[in-house]
């Protein structure tokens, strides 16, 4: 029966207070009941202008449809046909900016919660089937190198597994899962579900080597000509993070949102049982404004900093961030400072971090970005007492594999040039994927070249056979 | 999980260990490090290279936070869990024709293949390495057997010259202009005076910085310092910088940022395993 209400079905959530002092998930999911009255939200539009919103593609009408008659299961096959990696993206992807923006329904009243459904139905295959009845596909004898067990490592893997290629994924940490694990905290997305994906992965036959860091451990060379790869998937992340360099940038208690969030965790920081030290801060300001610096801000809170302070030097609408990860974080107790830009940071005689120096800033006319460029108000300094700096700037592609194969060609900025329909680099049988390429970017967009790249890499090895 | 093949007590702080791993050693060179984790939910620790053959790697380490302290209690054929490796570049010994080679306490566990490699590229080597006392000496006929010259010093003349590195080094310089390359490894002040002395003679001097880290790949950015007013990594971009040219001061201040933290962590490991010893 068609559900009429203008707004999402409410998924029910830890209260602000309680959540901001521990790292359990937040958003607890939708039960049975309430996919269904969501799902009857959906018009099923003919011309599903949520498809082409979305960047893999993932049939979202037909899925809802099958959540409409009660069939979870088939749901789920419907979204693991287009997106290995759903009880994910159901979580982190920008679905606002995605297939809802283009929701009919968000014409008049809230757009039908996608992004909750597709969680819905990826946790609820997850609960209620297990690996042992997938039947691995007969081996083609063609040998498949991964780099990097991200998200865009992570689906093309399962991509040329699925076709019978036997695939190795090589990840320089000593746990897979690339930023799902070092970089988003665990009330976001709860390590066990990234694990589950990552053995379903090893169910299907994929191999993952941990603790390899290729260029160093092990050369390109060496994948194809010692180990016989025939085939090589780049897709190490960005990873290097940016700094501002301001004055006293390098002072004790200044993390790049990279070191703070991998300290918490990859290594566990917020564990009793953890050797990980961490600055115990108690008011901490988060220089940036995407989806990293909510992270990092509402770790800090629960990390039991008093104040939490997010600078931005543009305004809330310009925002990158998720817009229920803005929200969340302001219920949190998070204080935003819009339009405010650090210029440089305080030191005590210990080289530790004790304000941060900032100014007002205004917005002029739209820049390269399409967003409004931020200018300084003259006069407007103030500074903020702190006793820890997170730049939550963003990073830029890690140079490891690119210093190590002189002949791959790369952007100024150090992003792996690809051909666009194909993802193949400059180097014959090589190919690249995710923020390697694009700079740091979204999931499901890494997600969208791991894919890309699996056609590319099957077709490719089809010819050579 | 990584074997250890050969436990060896250097002095009461530091150990040896030679570990089982093909990978790692079959593309080390002097210079790199590998960064290692002792249990679950533990830390990552950055560990040099001190030697390497066909199949294994051997470190050496001063016990001074709960990651050493839990390593040392491992023994021949245990496993290490996580050992990733060779990380940050090779020093280059490939230019130099006449070279010191300094080793401060433990930092002489990095020295020592340096000297070795530069011994076998045919560089004539002078080795200098000190230590605060003659208990804590290491790898003392490992360096005679590399080097065209040795000298070893103890801050309190319980061992042979009494003395710092840097009296032994002055004594050498003002002697011979003909050095064309000074590499000092050891704590960071012992690097700063060397490289201030270097400034003042003119030698062109390496060192190599022991920063924190956590990936060793470039990700986290906690081994960053100041070179030539520039923020660099030590992992991707190191870890041997031009030591006329580093922030020292900075870099010394940046190595104290956990040492509390630490010495707690330090204190609740040592307890709790003096703890199921006494329950065992």
């Amino acid at each position: 029966m068609f559900n009429p209400s203008k707004e999402k079905t409410y998924m029910p959530v830890q209260d602000a207070n309680v959540r901001n002092k521990n790292f359990d998930e937040v958003s607890l999911g939708y039960d049975c009941n309430s996919a269904i009255n969501e799902a009857n939200r959906c018009l099923n539009c003919k011309n599903t202008p949520c498809v082409s919103g979305c960047p893999v593609g993932v049939k979202i009408p037909d899925f809802i449809g099958k959540i409409k008659e009660g069939k979870f299961e088939e749901a789920y096959e419907i979204i693991n046909n287009t997106n290995t990696l759903a009880a994910i993206c159901g979580r982190v992807c920008p679905q606002e900016n995605q297939c809802e923006k283009n929701c009919v329904r968000a014409k008049n009243g809230e757009a039908v919660a996608i992004g909750r459904l597709e969680r819905f139905v990826a946790d609820f295959h997850l609960n209620n089937s297990s690996d042992d009845n997938i039947k691995k596909v007969a081996s083609k004898n063609q040998k498949v190198a991964v780099i990097g067990s991200g998200p865009a490592g992570l689906s093309c893997a399962s991509e040329l597994a699925k076709r019978g290629y036997q695939v190795t994924i090589f990840e320089a940490l000593h746990l897979a899962g690339g930023v799902l694990v070092y970089g988003i905290p665990e009330f976001r997305l709860p390590k066990s579900i990234v694990q589950k994906q990552i053995d379903h992965l090893i169910s299907l036959g994929v191999e993952i080597k941990t603790n390899v860091v290729i260029g160093k451990t092990i050369t390109i060379e060496e994948l194809k000509n010692t180990y016989n790869y025939k085939a090589i998937f780049i897709a190490s992340g960005a990873g290097l993070p940016r700094f501002m360099n301001i004055e006293n940038e390098n002072a004790n208690g200044v993390y790049s949102a990279n070191e703070y969030l991998t300290r918490i965790n990859l290594m566990k920081a917020y564990k009793e049982t953890s050797d990980t030290p961490i600055v115990k801060a108690n008011k901490v300001a988060v220089v940036g404004g995407g989806n990293v610096a909510m992270d990092a801000a509402r770790c800090a809170k629960r990390m039991g900093a008093k104040e939490v302070y997010i600078i931005y030097r543009r305004s809330k609408e310009e925002m990158p961030a998720r817009q229920e990860e803005v929200e969340h974080a302001l219920e949190e107790g998070i204080e935003f400072k819009f339009l405010t830009n650090p210029i440089s940071i305080g030191k005590d005689s210990n080289n530790f971090v004790n304000k941060i120096r900032c100014v007002k800033m205004k917005l002029g006319e739209p820049d390269a970005s399409n967003r409004r460029s931020p200018i300084v108000i003259e006069n407007s300094e103030f500074d903020i007492e702190v006793d820890c700096v997170i730049m939550a700037i963003g990073t830029s592609p890690n140079p490891l594999i690119r210093n190590s194969l002189s002949d791959l060609k790369v952007e100024k900025w150090g992003g792996i040039i690809v051909d666009e329909e194909t993802n193949a680099t400059s180097i014959e049988s090589i190919y690249a994927g995710g923020d390697a390429v694009t700079g740091s970017a979204t999931v499901i967009l890494a997600m969208g070249a791991g894919k890309k790249a699996a056609d590319s890499i099957d077709k490719y090895l089809s010819l050579k056979k | 999980m990584f074997k250890i093949i050969k436990k060896e007590i250097l002095n009461p702080t530091v150990t040896l260990m030679k570990i089982e791993a093909p990978l790692i050693a079959k593309n080390a060179k002097a210079g790199q490090f590998v960064i290692l984790r002792v249990s679950s939910d533990g830390e990552r620790i950055p560990l040099t290279i001190a030697d390497y053959d066909n199949n294994t790697i051997t470190i050496i380490f001063q016990i001074v936070g709960a990651t050493t302290y839990k390593l040392n209690q491992l023994n021949e054929n245990d496993t290490i869990l996580d050992v990733v490796g060779p990380l940050g570049n090779p020093t280059n010994t490939k230019d130099y024709k006449k070279v010191i080679v300094i080793g401060g306490g433990v930092g002489c566990a990095i020295a020592y293949p340096v000297a070795k490699q530069f011994h076998l590229e045919k560089s004539n080597v002078t080795s200098i390495i000190g230590f605060r006392n003659k208990d804590l000496i290491i790898l003392e006929n490992e360096f005679k057997q590399v080097s065209n010259q040795f000298y070893i010093l103890t801050d309190d003349g319980s061992y042979n010259k009494k003395g710092f590195v840097t009296n032994q080094l002055e004594e050498l310089l003002k002697q011979d202009s003909s050095y064309d390359l000074v590499i000092a490894i050891g704590p960071l002040v012992m690097m700063k005076a060397v490289c201030n002395l270097t400034k003042i003679y003119n030698v062109k001097t390496i060192v190599s910085m022991n920063s924190i880290m956590i990936d060793g790949t470039g990700m986290c950015g906690c081994c960053r310092l100041t070179v030539d007013g520039k923020t660099r990594f030590a992992c991707i971009d190191g870890p041997d910088f031009d030591g006329h040219s580093i922030d020292f001061d900075e870099a010394i201040e940046r190595s104290k940022m956990y040492h509390s933290i630490e010495r707690n962590a330090y204190d609740h490991v040592c307890n709790l395993l003096k703890e199921e010893k006494k329950n065992v």
